[in-house]
């Protein structure tokens, strides 16, 4: 699909492809056409993004009310809309039904949880990250947890890292069968939103069996993670790989097979490789467009370099193309937990230093020394070595980054969050210029955006 | 994790990368040019296959001047950090730049990365440190009006008034 001209109110632009001239009633234009420019240019240009403040409202005394042509209006989308994913307002410049320009209004959610970081001691700092991206609590644990052991220079033992694998597979597919669910809502599909609940409830209902809580778990934690799998965990995941595989065959044909869905989304919101690499768009919104850019296969973490997996990516980076690559990587999660089903390996599930995990319980009534190591740690905490270190893990919305700088006590100096559903927004305007309202929806479901994580 | 700190060895000649000297932490490479070196550091790392901008952030450094940086680069209160990946080989690399308390401006990064704008935003509106040449740097995450920057060492916690007042007694 050609990108639609904005800046000319041209008709026949709609007629004549973006390549060569068009006809005026003056003779043949022979100005190049708008859409002979490079895309990353176009993205460059400041076009896509509106840079009005959030305040600004329609002045009538700009109106031209002689030339109803010229009129352009501004709109909001949100920040109370349903399909808007919590708190976000778009504020959308529309010409006739036609997004021009595109600013995404955040913060309204925003509740400071860097500087409560500064607060938290190390042992406590998993309660504050894992409510950031609320569908994938275990990924904003799991980079917290790996900052701190960086900083400490300390490995956890082989089998908490593999159960942190298996916790983290396990919510990659909870959280794109919401996408599927809230991406089904969205487009019409209102019974997709049913079935993916359903399914999610299902992953839910492990979590809260080994963790004890079905959202903000605080399971992963720096020296590995707070408790052993329980007794008939294996089984447990081995009926959600036996039932989901049918599942999606059925949703594969809701979704794909359907020609209403796929005209809806197809040739919708597209973007091309180069520009959201240069908007610091990740995941898989970036994959989608063919680059193959995926923190567990390029800078592997814990054990993911022992393990067999495909990179999915795109071709054409469109909304359809966005969709796919998140059900394929549902399909391939599995494939992961099926490899890290057969190599769990038998042994301590924390790492067995009273000075940065707590002696188990049993041992404090027994143990003076576990009793002290025990109090030590819950008010005072560990300490971590002064410096500083980013590491980042891949979670299904995209880079999820911790920046940890230590001064040496036991709380961070100072813990930014790389939110990839907040680099993720930057890429909105970009692919919804040009587009229609309705499809406006639709992108902004296809980005799966996290309110929680993008305003932190 | 099975990287060492690695702490800057006296060498005869300080290294160097993209004309910015370099320290490692925990096995990370940290380049430190300073604010008019800057971009053009970026700007050669860029160049060099470092296409995607991961993240900018700053640190507030009020009470703790002391860190880890190569000789001849002066702590200043501010820093900010970029970090930034290369796909092809995979690599990261991070740079720190000092930024004076009196003067916290750094020239902005938005013409070789506009995925910058969002990052650098979100600096001003939390630290207060100005980017010369941003497209549209006004506050992202705190209302539009407010007064002071959250993420700063002396911000005062707990001196915002109280916004939400118990309801009137109807009677």
């Amino acid at each position: 699909m050609p990108p639609t001209d904005l800046d000319d109110d041209d008709p026949a632009v709609t007629d004549a492809p973006w390549l060569g001239s068009a006809e005026t009633s003056e003779g043949t234009q022979e100005l190049t056409a708008r859409h002979a420019t490079d895309e990353r240019l176009l993205a460059l240009e400041r076009g896509a993004v509106l840079r009005l403040p959030e305040g600004a409202a329609l002045d009538f005394g700009d109106m031209d009310v002689e030339n109803p042509e010229d009129e352009t209006m501004i709109i909001n989308l949100g920040p109370q809309h349903p399909s808007t994913h919590g708190v976000l307002r778009v504020m959308l410049e529309l010409k006739g039904e036609t997004v021009l320009r595109t600013k995404p209004v955040i913060g309204y959610l925003h509740t400071g949880m860097e500087k409560t970081a500064e607060d938290l001691m190390y042992i406590q700092g998993g309660t504050n990250v894992t409510r950031m991206d609320y569908l994938s609590p275990f990924f904003n644990e799991c980079a917290f947890s790996l900052a701190v052991e960086k900083l400490l220079e300390i490995e956890v033992p082989e089998r908490a890292q593999w159960i942190r694998m298996l916790m983290m597979e396990l919510n990659r597919m909870s959280s794109h069968i919401l996408f599927l669910a809230t991406n089904g809502l969205d487009m019409g599909a209102t019974s997709m939103m049913i079935y993916g609940w359903r399914e999610r409830e299902l992953l839910l209902a492990f979590f809260e069996r080994v963790t004890g809580l079905r959202m903000n778990h605080n399971y992963i934690r720096p020296g590995g993670v707070a408790a052993d799998l329980p007794d008939g965990w294996r089984d447990d995941v081995l009926d959600i790989l036996d039932v989901l595989p049918g599942r999606l065959d059925e949703y594969d044909t809701l979704f794909t097979n359907q020609t209403v869905w796929r005209q809806r989304s197809e040739g919708v919101g597209v973007i091309s490789p180069e520009q959201p690499v240069a908007l610091s768009l990740t995941g898989p919104s970036l994959r989608s467009t063919g680059v193959a850019y995926d923190v567990r296969a390029a800078f592997p973490y814990l054990r993911y370099d022992e393990l067999e997996f495909d990179v999915i990516t795109g071709t054409v980076g469109d909304v359809f193309d966005r969709y796919a690559v998140r059900f394929n990587e549902i399909r391939e999660s599995m494939r992961l937990v099926r490899q890290i089903l057969e190599r769990m390996p038998k042994g301590d599930y924390r790492i067995q230093d009273s000075k940065i995990t707590p002696p188990p319980r049993g041992r404090i009534d027994e143990s003076m020394e576990a009793l002290i190591h025990h109090f030590k740690l819950f008010t005072e905490g560990f300490t971590v070595p002064a410096g500083e270190v980013y590491v980042a893990v891949e979670s299904p919305r995209g880079e999820v980054g911790c920046y940890l700088v230590s001064d040496g006590g036991s709380k961070p100096y100072r813990m930014h969050w790389r939110a990839p559903s907040f680099a993720n927004l930057q890429a909105l305007p970009v692919m919804m210029r040009g587009g229609f309202v309705a499809d406006g929806i639709a992108i902004i479901s296809s980005l799966d955006p996290v309110l929680g994580d993008v305003d932190r | 994790m099975t990287d060492v700190a690695d702490e800057v060895e006296p060498a005869a000649e300080p290294e160097r990368h993209a004309g910015a000297l370099v320290t490692w932490s925990r096995g990370q490479e940290v380049l430190h040019p300073t604010r008019e070196t800057y971009v053009e550091t970026v700007r050669a790392l860029r160049d060099d296959g470092f296409a995607l901008c991961a993240d900018v952030t700053s640190v507030d450094y009020l009470e703790r001047p002391a860190r880890d940086l190569p000789s001849g680069v002066a702590p200043e209160r501010f820093e900010v950090v970029v970090n930034l990946v290369s796909f092809e080989p995979p690599r990261r690399i991070r740079v720190r730049v000092q930024v004076p308390e009196s003067d916290p401006t750094v020239p902005t990064l938005w013409d070789l990365y506009p995925g910058v704008e969002f990052f650098e935003r979100e600096v001003f509106d939390l630290m207060g440190i100005r980017f010369d040449g941003h497209p549209d740097l006004t506050r992202i995450l705190m209302p539009e009006d407010w007064e002071g920057h959250p993420l700063r060492k002396d911000y005062p916690i707990g001196a915002v008034p109280v916004q939400f007042k118990a309801a009137p007694p109807t009677r």
